[in-house]
C-alpha cells in the first residue's frame, strides 16, 4: 500500500519536475512545486530577491557547472586509456594565482552588495508605528499594538494572543498550519517596527515572514527590534524558525496587510469590541470590496 | 629478516576479546573504532529514515505510533508525545552522526590505522591513552541512548533541543533527567577526543620516520593533524559550556537563565565557538583522504602539495572566527554580522584552492576508475554543491530569508552526508584490502556507489527548494504546498537506505570470498609507507624504522 503510493509520487514528481521551474508564484505563502523565494513585497525581501536570483544564484550555478565541466574533462582526457603515461606536474604558479585572485574578486563583488542589504536590514528606519511580539511558552504568539493607545498600568489597549486555527475552524481562504484565529493587521506602505522578545520564563522562537524578507528570533530577557515595509496588500504567512518545542511546527504567523482606512476601521473595532469581532468585521470588509473570496 | 620480524610480532600478543578490550595496538583500537561507527552510523540512519518516512507527506503519519509502541499508551492519545519524539529524533540523528559515527570513522579508524603508517611509527605515542580514547565512547553512546528512554519534558521522553541544545529549551524546556543524560554523554565523548587528539599530536610531531619531515608528510596525515589541533582548541569550550548548562539545570546557576541576569544569547555563542570549528573536524580528514585517492588512482603526485597541507591550516585557522554567522538572526549589531560575513567569505579561498589542486592533480595524470575515485570524484563535486550554498548563507543579508530552513538542511548535508561521508566510503573502499587483507567486489562497491550517489542527491537536493519557498527546519508537519519535493526527498532517502544494504553485504561478501589483496593492489600511484607492508599488516610493524629520502 506505502509502496503504491511511493511509486505514485515517484512518477507525479517526475512528470511535474520538468515544469516545476514555471510553476506560479503567490504572494504570501508557498505553491506546490515550488523551487525559488517567495515573492517579496517589502524593499529588504526585493532586495534579497535581486541578491539572490541574479547575482549569487548565477554566480554558484556557473561555479558548479564550471567544476563539473573540467571533472569530466579530466576524466574523458586523462584516463587510463587515453593518457597510460601519467605527466609528473605538480605545480603551475599562473593557475595557482588564478584560482586563488580569481574567487577573491568574485567574492568582492558579492560581497558589495550583500553589505549594502545587511546594513538596509538592520538599520531600522524612523517606523510609522510599532508592534511588539512576544512569542510564548505554549507555542503561540502575543501582538501588542503600543500606538493604538495604552491604559493606565501603561499596558497596550490593544494586545492579542494569535494561535494556529485549528483544522475543524478553517475558512475559505485558510491553509493548515499557516492560519491563525486571529491575524496580525498592519497598514501598507508603513514602515511597521517591532520589537520582539519571549516570555522571560519562555523559550526562543523566531518571528518570521519569508514575504517580508525579514526573521529575527524572539528570547527571553531581550528585546530584539527588526522592521518592514509591506508593499502590497494582502495575506502573509510566515512560521517559528527557532527549535522551541513539541509544537515548534504549529505556531504560525498571519499578517494582513491592508488600506490604512481599513486598518483604522479595524483598530477601531478591535478597541471596543475585541481581536475576534475585529477579525470578523475585517473580513467582512475586505469581502465587500472583493478582495477576498467569497465562501 | 621478514621471518624474524613475523615471529617476534607475534610474540605474546593477547588474543580473544583480551586482544581487543586491553588493546594497546592501534590497529586494533582503529579497527574498533570503525566497527563503532558503522554501528553508530546504522542506528543514526535509521532514525533518519524514520524521519523522512514521516515527512514524505503532511500530516503526522507514523510518530505517534511509534511513541505509543515505545513509551506506551494509545497512538491516538500520543500526538504530543510523538511531536516530542520526532524532534528527539531529529537531535539523536545528529548527535549520533557527528559524535560516534564520522569522528570515530575519521579520527579514531582511519587516523588510528594509517597516521602511524603513513610516518612510518611503530605505533600511537601513548598507546594506552589510545584504549582509553576508544573505550570511553561506548558508555557515551550508552547515555546518549538511554536518554532518549527517560523523562525530558514532563511527560515526555528524551532530549528534544536539536544537537545545538540551546537553553532555555535544554534547561526550563526540558526539566527531566534525558537532557542530563545527553550532557554527560557528550562530556564523555568529548574527553574521549581530547585524550585522542593529544595522542595524534605527539605522534605526528615526534614519531615521524627519519627523513619524514613536515613538509613530506601525506596529506592525510597533515589533515589529522590540523584537525586534532581544532579538537584540542575547541571541545573545551563545548565542555564549559555544556557544564554551565549542567549546573543552571541542577545546581540553581544562572549563566543562560534571563530572568536571573544570565543571558541564553551567550550560550549560542560558546557553542558555535565549539560548534563550527567541529564542522571543519568533520570534513578536513576527508580533504586528506581525497588527496590521498586522488593521487593514487591518477598516478600522480598531489598538485600543490604545500599550497593543500596549508590551505588545510588556512581553514583551521579561520574556521575559528566565523562562528556567529551561526546566528545572524539572534538580533546582534549590523557591525558584527558584516564581520561575520567578511570572515566566513574568506574561508571559500583556500576551500577552491583545495577543489582547483584536486582537479589538477588529475590534469594530466592516467585516472582508473576504481571504487575508491568514484567515492572522491563523488566528493569533489558534491562538496562543491554544498560549498557554494555556503558562500550563499554566509551572507547575513541572505542568510535573513534562509536561516533555520531546508536550505540550510541541505547545505550542511551536501557538504557533511555526501562530503564527509563519501570520504569515509572511498576510504573504506581504498583502505579495505590493506586493513583485512581481502579485495572487496568492484562490483558490489560500484553498485553501492551509484546508488548511494543517486539516493542521496535526491534527497538533499530538493531541499534547497523547499528551503528557499520558506519551509523551516526541525518541523514534524508542514503546509500542504510542501508535500511534493518532501516526497521526492523521501523516496531518496529509501533508495540511499538500500546502498547502505548494498554496503554491508559487500563487506559481508568480501570476508566470506577471501581474496586475497596483495601489499600494494593499487600499483604505481600508492606511494605512501602504508603500501609498502604486507596486507594486513603485521601486528607490530616497522620495528626497524623506514628512512625517507
Amino acid at each position: 500500500m506505502r509502496f503504491e503510493k511511493l511509486w505514485a509520487g515517484a512518477a507525479v514528481a517526475m512528470a511535474l519536475g520538468a515544469g516545476a521551474a514555471g510553476a506560479a508564484e503567490a504572494d504570501g505563502h508557498a505553491v506546490p512545486w515550488q523551487m525559488g523565494l517567495q515573492p517579496g513585497v517589502t524593499p529588504v525581501a526585493e532586495y534579497i530577491h535581486w541578491f539572490h536570483n541574479y547575482l549569487l544564484l548565477p554566480i554558484i550555478t556557473i561555479i558548479t557547472l564550471f567544476v563539473l565541466g573540467l571533472l569530466i574533462y579530466v576524466m574523458v582526457k586523462f584516463n587510463a586509456k587515453a593518457n597510460p603515461v601519467p605527466s609528473k606536474t605538480t605545480h603551475n604558479t599562473l593557475v595557482e594565482v588564478l584560482w586563488t585572485v580569481i574567487p577573491i574578486i568574485i567574492l568582492v563583488v558579492i560581497a558589495i552588495p550583500s553589505f549594502r542589504l545587511l546594513y538596509l536590514q538592520r538599520d531600522v528606519p524612523q517606523g510609522d508605528m510599532t508592534i511588539k511580539v512576544i512569542g510564548n511558552p505554549s507555542w503561540n504568539w502575543t501582538y501588542e499594538y503600543p500606538d493604538l493607545g495604552t491604559n493606565d498600568d501603561g499596558s497596550a489597549k490593544v494586545s492579542f494572543t494569535a494561535y494556529l486555527k485549528p483544522k475543524d475552524k478553517l475558512e475559505a481562504n485558510d491553509t493548515w498550519l499557516l492560519s491563525t484565529d486571529v491575524p496580525v493587521v498592519v497598514p501598507v506602505n508603513k514602515v511597521v517596527r517591532l520589537h520582539v522578545t519571549s516570555d522571560p520564563e519562555g523559550i526562543i522562537h523566531a518571528w518570521t515572514i519569508p514575504a517580508f524578507g525579514m526573521k529575527i528570533d524572539a528570547i527571553p530577557g531581550r528585546l530584539n527590534e527588526d522592521w518592514f515595509q509591506a508593499t502590497k496588500e494582502g495575506v502573509y504567512y510566515g512560521q517559528c524558525s527557532e527549535l522551541c518545542g513539541k509544537d515548534h511546527a504549529f505556531m504560525p504567523i498571519e499578517v494582513h496587510v491592508v488600506s490604512q482606512a481599513d486598518f483604522d476601521a479595524w483598530a477601531e473595532k478591535i478597541k471596543t469590541a475585541g481581536a475576534d469581532e475585529a477579525r470578523s468585521f475585517l473580513m467582512a470588509r475586505l469581502k465587500a470590496q472583493g478582495q477576498v473570496a467569497q465562501k | 629478516m621478514a621471518h624474524a620480524a613475523t615471529a617476534h610480532d607475534d610474540h605474546g600478543h593477547p588474543t580473544g576479546w583480551r586482544r581487543y578490550v586491553y588493546s594497546t595496538n592501534h590497529k586494533d583500537i582503529g579497527t574498533m573504532y570503525l566497527w563503532f561507527a558503522i554501528f553508530a552510523g546504522i542506528i543514526g540512519g535509521i532514525l533518519s529514515i524514520m524521519m523522512r518516512i514521516e515527512l514524505a507527506e503532511p500530516g503526522i503519519q507514523i510518530f505517534h505510533g511509534l511513541a505509543a509502541m515505545v513509551y506506551g499508551g494509545e497512538a491516538d492519545a500520543s500526538i504530543d508525545a510523538g511531536k516530542h519524539m520526532f524532534n528527539v529524533f531529529v537531535t539523536a540523528h545528529g548527535l549520533l552522526m557527528i559524535f560516534f559515527m564520522v569522528m570515530p570513522a575519521m579520527i579514531g579508524g582511519y587516523g588510528n590505522w594509517f597516521v602511524p603508517l603513513m610516518i612510518g611509527a611503530p605505533d600511537m605515542a601513548f598507546p594506552r591513552m589510545n584504549n582509553i580514547s576508544f573505550w570511553l565512547l561506548p558508555p557515551a553512546l550508552g547515555l546518549l541512548l538511554i536518554s532518549m528512554f527517560v523523562e525530558g519534558p514532563a511527560g515526555a521522553h528524551g532530549v528534544g533541543g536539536g544537537w545545538t541544545i540551546y537553553p532555555p529549551l535544554s534547561t526550563t524546556g526540558q526539566p527531566g533527567p534525558a537532557m542530563d543524560f545527553a550532557i554527560l554523554s557528550i562530556h564523555i565523548a568529548g574527553a574521549s577526543s581530547i585524550l585522542g587528539a593529544i595522542n595524534f599530536i605527539t605522534t605526528i610531531f615526534n614519531m615521524r620516520a627519519p627523513g619524514m619531515t613536515l613538509h613530506k608528510m601525506p596529506l592525510f596525515v597533515w589533515s589529522i593533524l590540523v584537525t586534532v589541533f581544532l579538537l584540542l582548541l575547541s571541545l573545551p569550550v563545548l565542555a564549559g559550556a555544556i557544564t554551565m548548562l549542567l549546573t543552571d539545570r541542577n545546581f540553581g546557576t544562572s549563566f543562560f537563565v534571563a530572568s536571573k541576569g544570565g543571558d541564553p544569547v551567550l550560550f549560542q555563542h560558546l557553542f558555535w565557538f565549539f560548534g563550527h570549528p567541529e564542522v571543519y573536524i568533520l570534513i578536513l580528514p576527508g580533504f586528506g583522504i581525497v588527496s590521498q585517492i586522488v593521487s593514487t588512482f591518477s598516478r600522480k603526485p598531489v598538485f600543490g602539495y604545500l599550497g593543500m597541507a596549508y590551505a588545510m591550516v588556512a581553514i583551521g585557522v579561520v574556521g575559528f572566527v566565523v562562528w556567529a554567522h551561526h546566528m545572524y538572526t539572534v538580533g546582534m549589531d549590523a557591525d558584527t554580522q558584516a564581520y561575520f560575513v567578511a570572515a566566513t567569505m574568506i574561508i571559500a579561498v583556500p576551500t577552491g584552492v583545495k577543489i582547483f589542486s584536486w582537479i589538477a592533480t588529475m590534469w594530466g595524470g592516467s585516472i582508473e576508475f576504481r571504487t575508491p575515485m568514484l567515492w572522491a570524484i563523488g566528493f569533489i563535486f558534491l562538496f562543491t554543491v554544498g560549498g557554494v550554498t555556503g558562500v550563499v548563507l554566509a551572507n547575513a543579508g541572505a542568510d535573513r530569508s534562509l536561516h533555520d530552513t531546508y536550505y540550510v538542511v541541505a547545505h550542511f548535508h551536501y557538504v557533511l552526508s555526501l562530503g564527509a561521508v563519501f570520504a569515509i566510503f572511498g576510504a573504506w573502499y581504498y583502505w579495505f584490502p590493506k586493513i583485512t587483507g581481502y579485495m572487496y567486489s568492484e562490483a558490489i562497491g560500484k553498485a553501492h556507489f551509484w546508488i548511494q550517489f543517486i539516493g542521496v542527491n535526491l534527497i538533499f537536493f530538493p531541499q534547497h527548494f523547499l528551503g528557499l519557498a520558506g519551509m523551516p527546519r526541525r518541523y514534524i508537519d508542514y503546509p500542504e504546498v510542501y508535500a511534493g519535493w518532501n516526497m521526492v526527498s523521501s523516496i531518496g532517502s529509501y533508495i540511499s537506505a538500500f546502498s547502505v544494504l548494498i554496503f554491508l553485504y559487500g563487506v559481508f561478501q568480501a570476508f566470506a570470498r577471501k581474496q586475497k589483496a596483495g601489499d600494494n593492489p593499487w600499483g604505481a600511484g600508492a606511494t605512501t609507507l602504508e603500501w609498502t607492508l604486507s596486507s594486513p599488516p603485521p601486528f607490530h610493524q616497522f620495528n626497524t624504522l623506514p628512512v625517507i629520502r
